[in-house]
């Protein structure tokens, strides 16, 4: 049997998505569009997902606009924001460890003029609110941050930035990619003071191709799609409605268990470091307070690629940095004071609460395995 | 940081001796209400409910919203607890009012010493947490007259309380407190608005609706059933009627002259919602009508269509312009459904010319050329419950 441990990637599609995809697919596939009883028996399949979803953050069903994932999630977000707001007020203030999604999204917006403030972690490896604060004025439209970090780990102080920029600054738009934290930790978006949410269904055991965006009553976002004004014409195009169900049945399996979950998952995570301590040359690049559910750790002059495809051999996947970067050294990694060797070498373990004490045995055998063969 | 949520009685706290019955039921709506939310123990004390979250870590945000829906609460707020301490609350209030003391300019102190057994009086205490707070926070000056932030302790008998900011409730009595009545729910801007507002002094809403397929779709049912949804975190549980009126509507096109359709409609749907009223323990009807505003609504309309009603007919919105009830149906939320465009049955085979001052004899008269009895037992018994929980 393989071992998964790339779950911040992409997860296993649980049953009841798969169920509510195949369900979709075969029984209510109209058009939600369409008058007709077809269409209004995939419109209720979608009205529920979106119930589902609202519930699940602390929302109303109108707030949430169904895309193709997080990435279209945060481009909207971004590019709808920065067009409805941006024409007086030029300046966007992002975390200097966001996703790719975010980071090549406001560096386009940077080449169409707008001037980008990315706030990078002190030297002690962490993010401080008061330097939001400080980068955010009268000329910032939007502020973004992400609250769990995609190769670390690190859970961003989003609730005290927010409330802190929105008590000084209260038309600053407040956006949050939460596709690490959801599901995993609890999501309020009153507690968080967000204006706007990315979601996605993949990471939370639904399937690729849907995500949601949260959109605060009042809050305007321009499409970048036009068409036939779906989802109230901020995102044009048919609603996925297999994957829809898929993502909202995901998220209804897994919200009651939140807390539980998040507590086998740092058991997980220590015991997992406890075996890893055994080792010598593993640094661990995570901080202990981060996300249980993610672990970044170094193995010492074994570079990540060589050692991932090593495990790989063993029928273990891991992650080298984030997978979307496909092996490109991480400058997040970086920004947390991770350079050089250690960068090179660094491998992320991302698991479940389904995760078990065998498997990461397994895990940590073959590393030290490879620890021993692998040259360079 | 410990902290709980006060909710101030509105009128109900002048009632004398039936107090008790309003206060269990606000408590009642209360406890059903935040029930999605988590776990609460709520105390009352001196025209007071205090909600206290069974865990300390929940968010109490989503709490505060709900609580301001509900009717029967005049003020509400969050506060923290503090021992019955003066250094406790003095380092608590500092603490906790950071955010509000931090973003104003003049304050006041507000001491209730409820309990006479705390060692210092109200303005002691008043002066005393003032003179800190003014060191804290050098930027504030007092305005005992009309200040931005009003610190209020309150000295209880167990505990403490502070708070910065007194919200301003749904106010009104607890629903159920004045019984129930039927809302006839169309599923346009005015009727969810009528509702909220008898939901307002007491009255538990029911609500009836008229369908006519294929001249209506389901679509427009599934909207006035999202109507209802919406309508619960003020109005609380929605029994739904859902009456099927195809067969009337064409009997009146086939036999009735047109410029009577609208109001003969009207008389048949205040008909058959008073008989299921009455079969329900309704006490009344509920209509969104405004006087003037389309044709069925003049006075002499409304006179034509009440002389069908045995049971008294509510029509909160009478005196209010358009826009002052989409103000309203802004604020609970109901106006975007409202306006989605389909057809409903007020708008099926609708007269060009209809009778703007009809005489209720000539109506009668146009009513009689046929027996609708038969078709109205007939509605009655085809229609369809559905119940909408808060």
């Amino acid at each position: 049997m393989p071992v998964y441990l790339d779950n911040a990637a992409t997860t296993k599609p649980c049953a009841p998505a798969v169920d509510a995809a195949v369900a979709a697919m075969t029984e209510n596939f109209g058009n939600p569009s369409s008058l007709h009883r077809a269409g209004l028996d995939a419109q209720l399949v979608v009205d529920r997902a979106r119930k589902i979803i609202a519930d699940s953050i602390g929302a109303s069903s109108e707030n949430i606009i169904f895309t193709s994932g997080a990435t279209e999630s945060n481009n909207l977000a971004l590019r709808g924001v920065s067009a409805a707001y941006g024409r007086k007020r030029r300046k966007i203030v992002v975390s200097a460890v966001e996703h790719a999604s975010v980071d090549e999204t406001v560096s386009a917006l940077e080449k169409s003029g707008f001037e980008i403030v990315r706030i990078a972690p002190r030297e002690d490896g962490k993010i401080y609110a008061a330097d939001f604060l400080a980068a955010c004025d009268e000329n910032t439209c939007l502020l973004s941050m992400m609250l769990v970090n995609n190769e670390t780990g690190y859970i961003l102080p989003v609730k005290e930035t927010f409330s802190a920029v929105k008590r000084k600054f209260p038309e600053i738009v407040t956006h949050c990619d939460c596709v690490q934290g959801y599901m995993k930790l609890p999501v309020r978006v009153s507690a968080l003071c967000a204006d706007l949410v990315s979601m996605s269904g993949h990471k939370i055991h639904g399937v690729k191709g849907a995500g949601a965006l949260y959109i605060k009553k009042g809050i305007r976002v321009l499409p970048i799609v036009t068409g036939g004004k779906q989802e109230k014409g901020i995102r044009s195009g048919t609603e996925s409605v297999p994957m829809i169900a898929a993502f909202a049945a995901a998220a209804e399996a897994l919200a009651p268990t939140i807390a539980q979950r998040s507590e086998r998952a740092s058991e997980l995570k220590k015991y997992l470091l406890s075996r890893l301590s055994e080792i010598s040359k593993i640094s661990v690049n995570s901080p202990d307070d981060g996300s249980p559910y993610i672990i970044n750790i170094s193995a010492e002059g074994k570079r990540s690629e060589i050692m991932l495809h090593f495990l790989e051999s063993r029928e273990i996947y891991v992650s080298s940095g984030s997978a979307c970067s496909k092996g490109v050294q991480s400058g997040v990694l970086g920004m947390f004071g991770i350079t050089g060797k250690r960068a090179d070498s660094a491998l992320r373990i991302s698991i479940t609460a389904e995760t078990t004490e065998n498997e990461l045995d397994l895990f940590v055998s073959a590393l030290s395995e490879g620890l021993e063969k692998l040259r360079g | 940081m410990k902290e709980v949520v006060l909710a101030k009685y509105g009128e109900m706290a002048l009632k004398g001796l039936n107090k008790r019955t309003f206060e269990d039921m606000l408590t009642k709506n209360i406890k059903r209400r935040l029930r999605p939310l988590g776990s609460f123990t709520l105390t009352r004390a001196q025209s007071t409910l205090y909600i206290t979250p069974d865990d300390e870590n929940s968010d109490l945000s989503e709490v505060i919203d709900a609580v301001g829906k509900i009717f029967g609460i005049a003020a509400y707020c969050r506060a923290c607890v503090c021992e019955k301490d003066f250094a406790d609350i003095a380092e608590k209030s500092v603490e906790y009012l950071d955010e509000i003391l931090t973003g104003a300019r003049t304050f006041k102190v507000n001491a209730k010493r409820a309990d006479k057994a705390f060692p210092m009086k109200s303005p002691e205490i008043c002066m005393e947490l003032g003179g800190i707070i003014l060191e804290k926070f050098p930027h504030l000056t007092v305005d005992v007259k009309n200040p931005e932030v009003t610190v209020t302790v309150e000295i209880r008998d167990t505990n403490a309380y502070v708070h910065g900011e007194n919200l301003k409730g749904a106010g009104g009595l607890p629903v159920g407190s004045s019984g129930k009545a039927m809302l006839l729910l169309s599923g346009g801007i005015d009727s969810p608005v009528a509702g909220w507002m008898m939901a307002k002094r007491g009255v538990h809403i029911e609500a009836i609706h008229y369908v006519s397929p294929p001249y209506t779709s389901d679509r427009a049912r599934l909207k006035v059933e999202t109507l209802c949804e919406k309508m619960t975190p003020y109005c609380g549980g929605i029994a739904f009627y859902c009456v099927p009126f195809t067969e009337i509507q064409e009997a009146i096109r086939d036999n009735c002259p047109e410029e009577f359709f609208t109001i003969i409609m009207r008389r048949l749907m205040m008909e058959i919602a008073q008989r299921i009223a009455a079969k329900d323990n309704c006490l009344a009807l509920i209509t969104g009508e405004s006087v003037g505003q389309v044709a069925s609504q003049t006075m002499a309309a409304i006179a034509c269509t009440d002389a069908v009603c045995r049971i008294p007919v509510f029509r909160p919105l009478v005196g209010m312009d358009k826009t002052e009830i989409i103000e309203i149906s802004r604020k609970i939320d109901t106006f975007e459904t409202s306006v989605l465009p389909y057809e409903d049955c007020c708008t099926v085979f609708t007269p060009k010319h209809p009778k703007v001052r009809p005489q209720l004899s000539d109506v009668e008269k146009a009513q009689n050329s046929f027996d609708f009895e038969s078709l109205i037992q007939k509605a009655i018994e085809e229609t369809e419950l559905k119940t909408f929980n808060a």
